[in-house]
Order: structure tokens, then sequence, then C-alpha cells
């Protein structure tokens, strides 16, 4: 089987709930390609970051409901791919009670991430105009 | 060690891509506490954001892009090879070619985000 060199996770062979993870860390990982390296090229590119003070962000940023959409759909790809990667990580060096613990503990890191950020991209009042 | 070991292009793209990874976690750990942190006290936000203007943070931030393209690029090897597997016998050329965009692509990017350093803007 091990032919060749690679450097991503090998498709689980036990089916279900793993084989869901690693399909979805491939699809939330080519919906980052292109959310994340857009968002990274408008706060840096098309705008510098010294001009985005909230009231920035409340005008312009998510100036629309159509922004604000699109950084949720963001934001829900990131926490996802990004905590489910740190338990991988967490998988490969820990055992027993510790990769319990820490595995808990990054759900539940993941939990309040995408709690605050989803909060905060909702409620963000529109700038009185 | 990273270097020496017999592993090749093949360990140093998945050691790379590990290491960028733990760091971008981390990175959206404190981006999400900061935007939170401009909906309930905008005004100490924009006082965070000061380092980010920075050039320190500036600094950061370019090292920032470049693990994020690194993950990026590598990432999609990794599919293309997931779901084409003729083309795991082409990884290396694969891996090169992402060093080639995210130097093509890096440097002018790096440029825009730290010249505000010295002209001052």
């Amino acid at each position: 089987m091990k032919l060749y060199t690679r450097s991503g996770r090998a498709r689980p062979q036990s089916g279900g709930w793993e084989l869901a993870v690693w399909y979805i860390m491939r699809l939330t990982g080519l919906g980052l390609f292109v959310t994340a390296l857009a968002h990274y090229s408008v706060v840096h590119f098309v705008f510098d970051p010294a001009e985005q003070t909230a009231g920035w962000i409340a005008s312009e940023r998510w100036g629309s409901v159509a922004w604000r959409t699109v950084d949720w759909l963001m934001l829900s790809f990131v926490t996802f791919h990004a905590f489910m990667g740190m338990r991988t990580v967490v998988q490969d060096y820990t055992s027993g009670g510790v990769r319990t613990l820490l595995t808990m503990a990054l759900y539940a890191g993941a939990f309040v991430l995408f709690a605050m950020g989803t909060v905060v991209v909702a409620t963000m009042p529109f700038p009185v105009k | 060690m990273l270097f020496r070991y017999r592993g090749g292009e093949g360990m140093l793209a998945w050691a790379f891509h590990r290491i960028a990874g733990i760091a971008l976690w981390a990175f959206i750990l404190l981006h999400v506490l900061d935007i939170w942190l401009a909906g309930v006290n905008p005004d100490l936000y924009n006082e965070v954001l000061q380092l980010y203007a920075s050039p320190a943070g500036r600094v950061g931030e370019t090292l920032l892009g470049a693990a994020l393209l690194y993950h990026a690029l590598n990432g999609l090897r990794i599919i293309i090879m997931d779901f084409w597997p003729a083309m795991t016998r082409y990884h290396r050329q694969l891996w090169y070619a992402s060093w080639v965009i995210l130097f093509a692509v890096g440097i002018p990017g790096a440029y825009i985000i730290l010249s505000p350093i010295w002209t001052g803007a």
C-alpha cells in the first residue's frame, strides 16, 4: 500500500463518522481556499489594516448581509477545519485520559469560538446613515 | 534533524503543513476574539488594531500570510492526490510547484503589506 510519499491523512477504512470527518476536512479546506485567501487579500491588499477600525467593519466590511453571510460561512468552515485538524494532532501525540481530555477541550473551545463569532457577525449594528 | 531524516520532500511537506496548521489555529483563536471585541468594546478593539498596523504587526501578518498560503497550496496538493491517486507519483513536483506559486504571489504580497513601514503611510 505505502508506495508513495504523501502528506495527508489516509482515508479511514472504518466508514461512518471518521470517514465523514475525512471528507468534511477536504470540503472545508476547499471552502477556505476560496474564502480565507479572499479574506486575507481584501483586508491586506484591497484595504490596509491601519484603516480597519470597528466603525469601518460595521460600515464597509460588514455593510451588507451578503458579506456577513460569506464571513459566517468562513467561520463555519474554519471552526470545523482548525479544531478537527488539532484533534488529529492531539491523536498523533497523546493517548488515554490525556487524549480524551484534550479532545473534549477542543470540542468545547470550538463551540465557544463559533458562538462568539456568530454573535458578533449577527449583532454588530449597521451604521446609522 | 528535519532536513537530514530520510523522509525527503513528502515528509517536509507534512511537517510544514502541520506547523503552519497549528500556527493558523492559534491565530484563529486570537482573530475571532479580537473581532468579537469589535462588537462588545469598539474602543478597546481600535487600540488592539494599532498592534496589527504596527511594523511588528505587519511582519507577523506577512508570516501569517506565508503560513496560510503554504497550508492552502499544500492542502490542494493533498486533495489532488487523494482524489486522483495517479498524481501521487508526482508529489515532489506538486510540492515544488506550490513553492513557486507561494513565492510568485508572496513576494509582491509581502511588499504591499510591509511598505507602509518605510513609507510611513
